[in-house]
């Protein structure tokens, strides 16, 4: 069995994630406003803030999916939106939406993305996907059929079948049951596990503080407090949260 | 099921250039279309069934001897193929947005335009199914012969034509509230030198006009797929961006 042939990070690069006075606008309306960012290779950054602070504005920049009014996105290295092809290789994207379709079998959507991420040898790597998500049983019925949790467990499979440097969670808790979330922790729990980078977004206290090694708060369009975990241990991350929020 | 979940295996795939994936990605876009489809037919039935219902209406509506039958199939026939395109365009772009799948296209790591290539290719083998269907029905309603080698290739070009600009627009209005109704008020304006054109070659071999009289409309819809495609290649990346 040969391991993955990963893909090389520009070796000018130090940090995984640079974001630079990150501005974003719809037309008169402006969600970020000076965004500064970084992360660390191997960091788990959970992305914190109220609803319509510009969270998931913010990962869909860093996702390549929507261009930035102003300012510096950096990615392993590569520069948005220039290098965007470079970076998309290099990111997995978890949505509260499945980004599944319907009409297709769990193994059939991994192979159709295994096919767009030019994935030699997929068959495997789908079998091993669907393993790792608890699926494999299930590979042959439609997605449709599928409770949300078992769509997001796919999803998630989905997003690491290329074996990416960088992952994005946005709201991956959003409808699930307590068994389904469980589930979900224990695959964020191996992701982080295996030296990925993770960003992820959540309203979710209690497992944002279970799982991440670092908080940042997103409020009114710009990081308003970040703060390490160590750096935490004299506090607990909802009274850091509602500080941040106040201040 | 929970254990399974964290024994995480080691990795066997290996990822090639994303220059390298351009025919692998348009390839695996129009296998996930026909798959779908082949499996719902939601697209295809509802276009199969608009076409006929178009055919039908004409027929009782126009109660005409077989020389003005003729003079008017052309028109009857594009309206058809126009109307029925454009459910087809409009949902096969919905189900992509619907559950955020668009998204998951746009995140692979491939040049976008084979993204919309793509879905050019799908939805012009369904607006290709729908109308040899319809050509043997419309033929047996109207006594009209349609085929005829001349008027396939025109409807072909035609189809080409329609749907690259429609497929662009598509994934323009798919992105707005109103997508049902944007889609044929931005097309149809559009499109109209496709139709004209396709609607000249196509009466023009019906009524058996000359060869230089046809030359015309059909060196038109030629230069006009070929402009679509090369405009919708380069603007696809920043219609499906935000």
């Amino acid at each position: 069995m040969s391991r993955v042939k990963r893909k090389a990070l520009r070796p000018t690069h130090k940090t995984m994630i640079t974001v630079k006075k990150l501005v974003k606008r719809f037309g008169l309306k402006t969600i970020l406003r000076g965004v500064d960012f970084e992360v660390q290779p191997g960091e788990f950054v959970a992305l914190l803030g109220p609803n319509g602070a510009g969270k998931t504005t913010f990962l869909r920049i860093l996702a390549s999916l929507s261009r930035p009014s102003v300012g510096e996105v950096n990615i392993a290295g590569y520069k948005l939106p220039h290098e965007a092809a470079q970076v998309r290789a290099r990111l997995g994207v978890v949505s509260h939406l499945p980004l599944l379709y319907g009409d297709l079998t769990a193994e059939e959507n991994l192979r159709f993305y295994a096919r767009m991420y030019n994935i030699s040898k997929y068959e495997l790597r789908v079998t091993e996907i669907l393993e790792m998500v608890g699926l494999e049983a299930r590979r042959r019925d439609l997605v449709r059929t599928f409770s949300r949790g078992m769509q997001q467990r796919l999803a998630i499979g989905r997003a690491v079948l290329h074996d990416p440097d960088v992952i994005l969670f946005d709201e991956p808790y959003t409808g699930l049951d307590q068994d389904a979330s469980s589930m979900l922790d224990d695959v964020l729990k191996t992701v982080a596990a295996k030296g990925r980078t993770v960003v992820m977004t959540s309203h979710d206290l209690v497992r944002a503080e279970d799982l991440a090694t670092r908080f940042d708060i997103l409020s009114r369009g710009v990081i308003s407090a970040s703060a390490s975990r160590k750096e935490l241990r004299k506090t607990n991350l909802l009274t850091f949260y509602r500080q941040a929020l106040a201040g | 099921m929970v254990n399974k979940a964290t024994e995480m295996k080691p990795i066997t795939a290996s990822r090639n250039q994303p220059s390298g994936n351009f025919i692998k990605a348009v390839s695996a876009v129009v296998w996930k279309d026909l798959r779908s489809e082949f499996r719902s037919r939601e697209l295809f039935s509802a276009m199969l069934v608009f076409s006929l219902l178009i055919i039908l209406i004409f027929n009782f509506a126009l109660e005409l001897d077989i020389k003005t039958r003729q003079s008017v199939t052309a028109g009857v026939l594009w309206s058809t193929f126009a109307f029925a395109g454009t459910l087809g365009l409009n949902r096969s772009m919905a189900i992509e947005k619907d559950r955020g799948c668009l998204d998951g296209l746009l995140l692979a790591p491939v040049d976008r335009s084979a993204i919309y290539f793509g879905k050019v290719i799908s939805n012009l083998a369904f607006m290709l199914i729908v109308e040899i269907i319809v050509l043997p029905v419309y033929s047996v309603l109207y006594n009209v012969n349609l085929f005829q080698p001349g008027l396939l290739l025109v409807i072909l070009l035609g189809s080409i034509g329609y749907v690259a600009v429609g497929t662009l627009l598509a994934a323009m209005s798919v992105q707005t509230r109103t997508r049902d109704i944007l889609l044929p008020i931005l097309l149809f304006p559009v499109v109209i030198p496709v139709l004209l054109a396709a609607v000249k070659a196509s009466s023009g071999i019906l009524t058996g006009a000359d060869f230089a009289e046809i030359l015309l409309p059909i060196n038109l819809l030629i230069a006009y797929d070929i402009i679509f495609i090369a405009v919708a290649f380069m603007v696809f990346d920043n219609v499906v961006e935000e």
